[in-house]
């Protein structure tokens, strides 16, 4: 699956294209076929976010995992700071991330 | 300490106001990201793998306590909590929000600091000794000069569009504290029948493509200095390579001129430059020298330490380095708890550093090219009690220069750039070697991480380097054996194929173990490499 990525404008948070919106959660990404690039350019000029891109994942159990580490930090937070993650709840972060 | 005048606080104040502006037009849709890019830059905000990241200049890496307070409040205020100190004397933070970056400035302003020239292509934040002035093999107080010349370089029209960034050093000592001679123009200033001037040395630099800067010039008087570096920058402005960013860096040039016709250019530029009369007035460079005069040392005071404490000498014997003055010491605080991150410091640890700046070391501070803090000033009557409240606080490690006392770069973790995690393999390398005991057996090993080939991580300069690498998406360590950033100043060799994490902490001790069986007395890791060579080091880690 496709799924997008951008920064908030004003927070710099990372966001995930969700079908209607944005989520801060990974797992809310939705597989954006061969709409992501223009979803990523309509959604900068709309001054929501900046810096929108196009990522390869696959659908899990815990759902979309993106094909690249880079991502998968991305979605998670820093691998070295697990208070700061979106998934506390993970037992082992390296798992996921590696 | 140097203190803004009328002028630079204006300017910064001015820069303040006109980001403020930028970033509502940003806001509002009156600037596209493409516009508003290199003007966020400007003022040291990146986008990175998380958030917007702010970076701030210490200038030469010297703070007040004051100033070390307002990076705390900053760290808790607008950011998750702490900060990242980097091998450039600088402070980043993670998580910064867009809509906060203009108050984020002007809390800076407030303390005479602020982002301005911390990215983009223009002169960079000058980085110095961090035992400046307190040296006891210092010819001089090298501040004053990187003072002027942040002056002379901060806004500069000629300077603020440069093929590429540009970073300079300068130090006043035989033994160099600042990997002078890795930065585009690296002075030391020296001290010739009595007269103060500098060895200039152009085109040194990590990277792609490393480079020891080579010696320019053996001696430019001190009123000619930054006539001379002018002119060392106008000819690199003139001929650098603006048609590949890979290309782009002054080495390049010097290397593919020859050092002979590089310093030909620059002394007919500099003879031109001469009939101008730029050089700033001697005046100035006295006005600024005052701020950086001896501070009041006390006379008399006593030089016997107490060290029936084992932990409180373990420490004085890593982490406190000898100062000019008779009853003071040079304290190292540790920013590497062995499991820690290397460089990061939690807004309470950042405020109680300010704490006992100003309680113990006459208000000043340094942050060190290897990411750690030092107190300048310290009574020597008063370090047990200092040590116990760093202690308290995490800030007591005592690994100063040991292989636990990494350099690493945020790496993956954090950067956009980076092929692979640094900070997780500086945790298991600081934590094998602490749990094991060989730290302390093995004394001096400078080691340093880059999660890429940009090298922030100063790999190149390690003793034992690691260089991250991506290999078909999964994260690989290359090793790199005999760098150094001092005096004696090299390059590392990598040994070969990379390894995964584990390897890599693996290859480290195999490597280590290697010099404790050979080592001669009074050698560090690197004067056994540099003696055996490579060959024994590579049978040790693949054969
Ligand atoms: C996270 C954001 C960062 C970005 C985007 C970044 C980017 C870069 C790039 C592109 C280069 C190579 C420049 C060139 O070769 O022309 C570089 C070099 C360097 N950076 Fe960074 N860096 C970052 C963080 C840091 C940090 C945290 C430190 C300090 C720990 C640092 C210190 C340096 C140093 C010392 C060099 C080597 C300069 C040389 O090539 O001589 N940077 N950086
Ligand atoms: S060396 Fe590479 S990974 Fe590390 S901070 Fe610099 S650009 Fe990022």
């Amino acid at each position: 699956m496709k799924i997008l990525t951008a920064n908030d404008l004003a927070t710099g948070d990372v966001v995930w294209w969700a079908g209607d919106g944005w989520s801060r959660l990974l797992a809310q990404a939705v597989d954006t076929a061969s709409e992501g690039d223009a979803i990523g350019k309509r959604e900068e000029a709309a001054r929501h976010v900046v810096s929108a891109y196009v990522v390869d994942a696959e659908m899990t159990a815990d759902g979309p995992r993106p094909a690249h580490i880079k991502e998968r930090i991305r979605g998670l937070g820093p691998t070295v700071r697990p208070d700061l993650t979106l998934k506390p709840e993970a037992g082992d972060l390296t798992a996921w991330v590696i | 300490m140097y203190q803004y005048d009328n002028y630079d606080q204006a300017m910064v104040d001015a820069r303040v106001a006109e980001f403020r502006d930028q970033v509502s037009r940003r806001l509002e849709g009156k600037l596209t990201e493409e516009q508003f890019r290199p003007l966020r830059l400007m003022n040291g905000l990146y986008l990175q793998l998380h958030a917007y990241m702010l970076r701030v200049a210490v200038p030469y890496g010297t703070l007040s306590g004051r100033q070390m307070r307002m990076l705390g409040h900053i760290a808790r205020k607008y950011d998750r909590g702490y900060g990242h100190f980097t091998t450039r004397q600088n402070i980043q933070y993670n998580w910064i929000k867009l809509s906060d970056a203009p108050d984020i400035l002007a809390d800076l302003a407030s303390v005479e600091m602020h982002a301005i020239q911390t990215s983009g292509n223009c002169i960079r934040n000058i980085s110095s000794d961090q035992y400046a002035g307190v040296a006891a093999d210092e010819v001089a107080d090298p501040r004053p000069w990187a003072e002027l010349m942040r002056q002379w370089s901060s806004f500069h029209p000629e300077f603020s569009y440069l093929p590429r960034k540009f970073k300079i050093a300068v130090i006043a000592s035989p033994e160099d504290r600042a990997a002078m001679r890795l930065h585009d123009i690296g002075l030391e200033l020296v001290k010739r029948d009595g007269v103060i001037g500098a060895r200039v040395f152009v085109g040194g630099g990590m990277g792609r493509t490393p480079m020891v800067a080579p010696e320019v010039n053996p001696f430019v008087t001190e009123d000619e200095i930054i006539a001379y570096v002018e002119a060392c920058l106008r000819v690199y402005n003139r001929y650098g390579r603006r048609d590949n960013k890979y290309k782009a860096r002054i080495k390049i040039l010097v290397h593919e001129l020859g050092v002979e016709e590089y310093r030909r250019q620059v002394a007919e530029e500099f003879a031109h430059m001469k009939a101008l009369g730029l050089n700033p007035p001697r005046e100035e460079l006295a006005r600024i020298a005052a701020y950086f005069a001896d501070p009041a040392y006390e006379g008399g005071l006593p030089d016997a330490l107490d060290r029936s404490d084992p932990d409180f000498a373990l420490w004085v014997d890593r982490n406190v380095a000898t100062h000019k003055q008779p009853g003071y010491a040079i304290v190292n605080i540790s920013l590497k708890p062995i499991g820690g991150i290397p460089g990061d410091a939690s807004a309470d640890q950042i405020e109680l550093m300010a704490d006992l700046a100003e309680r113990y070391s006459m208000d000043e501070l340094r942050v060190t090219h290897a990411q750690n803090i030092v107190l300048p000033y310290v009574r020597k009557a008063e370090l047990y009690a200092l040590w116990q409240e760093l202690h308290a606080a995490g800030l007591g490690e005592p690994n100063l220069d040991l292989v636990t006392d990494i350099i690493a770069c945020p790496g993956l973790d954090y950067c956009s750039l980076a092929n692979a995690r640094s900070i997780p393999v500086a945790q298991k390398i600081a934590q094998r070697f602490a749990g094991n005991g060989k730290d302390a057996h093995i004394g001096e090993l400078k080691l340093k991480i880059s999660g890429c080939i940009n090298a922030c991580g100063h790999h190149h300069a390690g003793h034992i380097g690691i260089l991250g690498v991506d290999r078909k998406g999964t994260e690989n360590y290359q090793l790199l054996l005999g760098g150094s950033g001092a005096e004696d100043c090299s390059l590392g060799t990598i040994t070969g194929p990379g390894f995964d994490e584990n390897g890599i902490v693996d290859a480290v001790e195999k490597a280590t173990d290697l010099y404790l069986r050979e080592r001669a007395e009074g050698e560090r890791f690197l004067d056994t490499y540099r003696r055996l060579g490579m060959a024994p080091f590579k049978e040790a880690i693949y054969g």
